[in-house]
This record gives C-alpha cells, sequence and structure tokens, in this order.
C-alpha cells in the first residue's frame, strides 16, 4: 500500500512562509480531503511532493520515496494541479498521447482514459475550445494514464457543474475502493464533505486539524438560541444553569451551547422565565472548517471556545489530532 | 531517454506552429534566392554600383546559402519556442511530472531542436538551391551544380540551420518567457548583430569581434555568405565557425539547465 507522507515540511518564498512545519500522512483506500482556505498551501505542499518545488526543510515522500527517487514516476503517481494546463492548439487525444510513452503506456491507453472521463467524443478537438469542466476532465485522464496507485488531485472539483461534481464523487470513491490513495484538494469543505472519508486541514502552511470526517463532525455541537424580552432574567439563568454562550448575550439573546433545546426550555419553564424564540441552531461542518482555519487575528469565529478552536488559535499551538494519527 | 524523444517530438508536430514556420521559411528562402539569382544575372551583377561585381562562385554560393544566412531565425524561433511555450502554456507542469530528470528535459529538447533543425535545414537549402538554380539557368548564368565543392557547402547550410534550432533551445531555456524570446530573437538577428557586423566590420578591431558573433560563424561555416562578400572584415574557417556555434549552444544550455532549470516550477 502506497501511503504519503508529508514530515515536518517547510517552504519558504522569499518572505512568504508558504508551508510551515507540516505534517500528515494521507493512507491508502481512502479518499482525503486536503483542506485551507486560499494561500493556505495546499498547491505548495502538492508541489514539493512532486518534485517540483524544493523544500526550505522536511520531506514530502511517496511509499517512502521521493517523487525523484521513482523509477516511473507515472506508474505510481498521478497528479493534476491547479491551473490545468494544456497547449490549446493541441488536441485532448494528443495531450495523452504526448505523456503516455513517458509514463510507459501504449497509445492505446489514452482512447481508455478518454473514455473513462467521458471525453472521447471531442478527444479529436483543440483544447482551446474546451470549456473549464472539460479541461478538469481532461487532466483527471491525464492523471490516469500509468494506472497508479497514487492521486493527488488540487480542487478537482474546480469549475464543474452539479452533475459533474457528482460524477467526481462517485468517480473518487470508486478509486478510492480498489485501494488507491486519494488526496484531493479543496478551499470549501462542503464541495467534498460527500467525498472524503479522511481531512487534513491546513491554514497560513501549518496543521489544524487531522482525523476522519466522522471525527471531524464530532466536533460539531449543538446550539440553541433563546431569546427573551427580560434580559436580566435571562443571564441569571444562563449563570445559574451553568451554561456556556457561543458569544456574548446581546440583549434578551443568547446562543447556548451543548445543551439540548428542551432542557433550556424546561429550566426557563422552571424560572418563570418568559421566552419568545427557543430554537435549535445547526452548526454545520463548515462552520467547524472556518472555526479551525479562521484564526485568532479576526478570522471567523465560526464554533464556541473549546479545546478544539483553543488550540487551533493558538499561534504556537499544537494541532489538533484525533484518531489513528494521533494513537501513533 | 527513448521516451521522451518520442514525447519531445510528438510535441512538436501536434501543434500547427512547425509547419507554419516551415512554409513560411520556404516561402521567404525562395523568394530572396530568386531575387538574388536574378540580379547577378543582369550585367552590372551583385556587389552593388561602387564596389567590384561578385565572382561566379561567390554569386552562387549566396544563393544557395540563402537559407542559413537568412532564412536561420525560423529554425532559431522554432527551437526557442520548444522551450518558451511550454513555459507559456505551463505544460512543464506534466512534462516534469512525467520526467522529473530535469538534464533528461533539456537533452530531449535539444534532440527534438536538432531534429527540427535539420527538417528546416533540408527544405530551407533545398529551396533555396532548386529556386536559384531555376533562376541562374534560365537566365544563361552557371548553377555549378556539377562541382562537389558546391553540394559541399549546401551540406554546411543544413548543418548550420540545424545548429540555429539548437541555439534556439538554449535561448529559450535561458529566457523562458515567450514573448522575451521572440522579441529577443528577431531584435538580435534583425538589428542588434547586423548593425555591429557592420558597424564594428569597420574598424580594424571590430572585425575580429564581429567574426565571433553567431550569424557571423554561420556564414563562415559555409564558407561566405552574400553577407560575408559585401561586407569587409575577416572571415572565420569554416570549422572554427561550426565550433563557435556550438560553443554558443553549450554556453546557453549550460546556463539554462543551471538557471531555470534550478528553480522551482511553480
Ligand atoms: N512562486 C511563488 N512565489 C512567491 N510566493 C508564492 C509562490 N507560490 C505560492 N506563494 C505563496 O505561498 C502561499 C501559499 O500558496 P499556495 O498556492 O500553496 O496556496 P493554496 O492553498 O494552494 O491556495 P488556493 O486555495 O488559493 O489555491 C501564498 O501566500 C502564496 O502567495
Ligand atoms: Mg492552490
Amino acid at each position: 500500500m502506497t501511503e504519503v507522507e508529508v514530515d515536518r515540511l517547510s517552504k519558504s518564498f522569499g518572505a512568504v512562509r508558504a508551508v510551515d512545519h507540516l505534517s500528515f500522512t494521507v493512507r491508502a483506500g481512502r479518499v482525503t480531503g486536503f483542506l485551507g482556505p486560499n494561500g493556505a498551501g495546499k498547491t505548495t505542499t502538492l508541489r514539493v511532493l512532486l518534485g517540483l518545488v524544493a523544500p526550505t526543510s522536511g520531506t514530502a515522500t511517496i511509499g517512502g520515496r521521493r517523487y525523484s527517487e521513482l523509477t516511473r514516476p507515472g506508474r505510481v503517481v498521478g497528479a493534476a494541479l491547479e491551473a490545468a494546463s494544456f497547449h490549446p492548439g493541441r488536441t485532448g487525444l494528443d495531450h495523452l498521447r504526448v505523456y503516455a510513452p513517458q509514463v510507459g503506456v501504449p497509445d492505446s491507453r489514452t482512447h481508455e482514459v478518454l473514455a473513462l472521463v467521458g471525453l472521447s467524443e471531442v478527444g479529436g478537438r483543440r483544447v482551446g475550445g474546451y470549456s473549464l469542466g472539460m479541461r478538469q476532465r481532461l487532466a483527471l485522464a491525464t492523471t490516469l494514464l500509468g494506472d497508479p496507485p497514487v492521486l493527488l488531485l488540487d480542487e478537482p472539483a474546480n469549475g464543474l457543474d452539479p452533475e459533474g461534481i457528482r460524477w467526481l464523487r462517485a468517480f473518487l470513491r470508486a478509486l478510492a475502493a480498489e485501494g488507491r490513495t486519494v488526496l484531493v484538494s479543496s478551499h470549501v469543505l462542503s464541495e467534498v464533505e460527500q467525498t472524503v472519508d479522511d481531512v487534513v486541514i491546513i491554514s497560513r502552511g501549518r496543521l489544524v486539524h487531522s482525523s476522519s470526517l466522522a471525527e471531524l463532525a464530532g466536533l460539531t455541537r449543538p446550539r440553541v438560541q433563546v431569546v427573551s424580552p427580560d434580559a436580566a432574567g435571562l443571564a441569571a439563568l444562563v449563570a445559574r444553569a451553568g451554561w456556556t454562550l457561543a458569544g456574548p448575550q446581546r440583549g434578551g439573546e443568547a446562543e447556548v451551547v451543548d445543551v439540548p433545546a428542551a432542557a433550556v426550555g424546561a429550566a426557563a419553564f422552571a424560572a418563570g422565565l418568559e421566552l419568545h424564540q427557543l430554537a435549535t441552531r445547526d452548526v454545520g461542518l463548515e462552520d467547524v472548517f472556518l472555526g479551525l482555519t479562521g484564526d485568532a487575528a479576526g478570522g471567523p469565529a465560526g464554533i464556541a471556545a473549546g479545546p478544539v478552536a483553543a488550540a487551533a488559535s493558538d499561534p504556537r499551538g499544537a494541532p489538533t489530532e484525533v484518531g489513528p494519527e494521533a494513537a501513533r | 531517454m527513448r521516451a521522451t524523444l518520442v514525447a519531445e517530438y510528438r510535441k512538436l508536430v501536434t501543434t500547427r506552429l512547425w509547419w507554419i514556420l516551415l512554409a513560411a521559411m520556404a516561402a521567404y528562402v525562395g523568394f530572396l534566392a530568386g531575387v538574388i539569382a536574378w540580379t547577378a544575372s543582369r550585367p552590372e551583377g551583385l556587389g552593388g554600383s561602387g564596389s567590384a561585381p561578385l565572382s561566379v562562385d561567390e554569386t552562387v554560393r549566396s544563393v544557395y546559402t540563402v537559407g542559413s544566412s537568412v532564412g536561420y531565425v525560423f529554425p532559431l524561433v522554432i527551437g526557442a519556442l520548444a522551450v518558451a511555450s511550454e513555459f507559456r502554456h505551463r505544460t512543464v507542469t506534466p512534462t516534469l511530472l512525467a520526467e522529473p530528470r530535469r538534464t533528461v528535459f533539456l537533452l530531449g529538447k535539444l534532440a527534438a531542436g536538432l531534429g527540427a533543425g535539420l527538417v528546416f535545414g533540408v527544405v530551407g537549402t533545398a529551396v533555396a538551391t532548386g529556386v536559384g538554380a531555376a533562376v541562374l539557368s534560365a537566365t544563361g548564368s552557371p548553377t555549378l551544380l556539377d562541382q562537389s565543392a558546391t553540394w559541399r557547402y549546401v551540406g554546411l547550410a543544413v548543418v548550420a540551420m540545424a545548429l540555429w534550432a539548437l541555439l534556439g533551445v538554449g535561448v529559450g531555456t535561458v529566457l523562458t518567457n515567450q514573448v522575451a524570446v521572440v522579441v529577443v530573437v528577431l531584435a538580435w538577428t534583425q538589428f542588434v548583430e547586423p548593425i555591429a557586423r557592420i558597424a564594428l566590420g569597420a574598424t580594424s578591431w571590430g572585425g575580429h569581434l564581429v567574426a565571433y558573433l553567431p550569424g557571423a560563424a554561420s556564414d563562415a561555416l559555409t564558407g561566405g555568405s552574400l553577407y560575408t562578400a559585401v561586407a569587409s572584415g575577416p572571415v572565420l574557417d569554416w570549422w572554427a565557425g561550426l565550433l563557435v556555434l556550438l560553443g554558443y549552444v553549450a554556453v546557453l544550455a549550460i546556463a539554462g539547465r543551471l538557471a531555470t532549470l534550478r528553480r522551482d516550477i511553480t
């Protein structure tokens, strides 16, 4: 099984620290989402993994070896980086035929991969006339040429329509089910939420979270919005019950964390507090993601302060590690 | 390496650039060869009103080598764009993913440049010789096609054009920016070097210097051209011209390997 391992990786472009002491592992047979806001360092990390960018320090390996040490890299790793790279005057089929010899596959394979991504009909057309979604598919076809056990895809869902995203989702799931290692980057969690098994979240070049998606989902916490005409009474009740608020109470309005709406209602009733609103607010994964990547210096404060958010907002703090990674 | 050669060959032939440049070169070179041959057949001959008319041998040589003495800019451009277009369209990323050894990448480009240069050389020289000989014989001038010395410099003209494509690969690797490459190549071949050869060539010290410029070295390789025939100043031996051109290729290729190909590809 071919794992991808990034170990204490740092990369500076002049004064810009694009990747900062980043470590994570991508496991085989699973789709891993590589997430972070714009400029977080996702593409840079992938480019280091692929030997295109030299790291300032640390290592990035595929199956324990650097990309440049792989004998037939195209048979081991299929990679598509953002800003898909094609000569506009070359046809899609010719694009694949250019790379087939070095990947080490016969020309017949070019037709197979075109069919796999659903581009057979347009293979003879110049790429300059392709739509963004068609280019993404052609980039994916290029990565599949060598039938590699490892796939590294930078924002593959960019430019795909909902139908295309659904197709990509099933496609990536099938690839992982075959035992391949699949890493997909994105800057929005919701885009890959239904695709990935694991998540690696980075922000400003540093790891902020790495776990399975289920464990990330475990970080979501229910919130109950309470509105009362009696602000003082509400404040007293919150204090007496020992509830945690998501933020400071605004007038007669408060957001209670980690307490079911029924319990809040019962307590208010018992205290004789008049309520005008009692509503469960859904804190989705996206909010958790924003809470993790938004930093202390004015980023969006998505989730209630807890151990996770505290670690993420501590500038030198350790990233949260849950699950098998932490156990090692 | 074989896979790299196949890949580079396919890169060249799967876009339209190569045959557009080849057709343009053929038309340009054929036109020039015809005009020079026809002018040479006029009573006043070549060489202008002031200077002595060219010898028959010099005239014929000027006609047949017009591909390498004037049309060389075409193989130069195709060599340079073979590298620069990879950076322009960012195909350098998949290219280096398929073959991460950057020296192999450069050697592949040089090999492709050599191949393309030979094709341009054969076509350019064949057109110049064919059109030139046709006009010469139509105007009753000797074609000298029955002499082995003629075929020798015709062959060297092909070699010169192939070397220009190699030199182009070196230029493209050093500059990488497609616009910069085209501007520099045109400015150098159409202005800088011709002016330098005339201006400096007129001075005693400058003449020795300009003989080592690439265009002058290329003309030296074919034993002279219309240019060296009308301009004053020393001309290198054919083998020295060959070595000078190869020297330019080596310096540019090594500089490109050490500068461009060591950098991060982002
Ligand atoms: N060649 C470069 N020169 C200078 N800075 C660079 C270079 N490449 C990337 N950077 C910087 O490194 C940081 C990380 O960039 P990177 O492209 O890796 O982010 P990303 O996570 O891929 O973002 P996005 O979601 O926008 O694609 C950014 O601050 C960027 O400006
Ligand atoms: Mg990116």
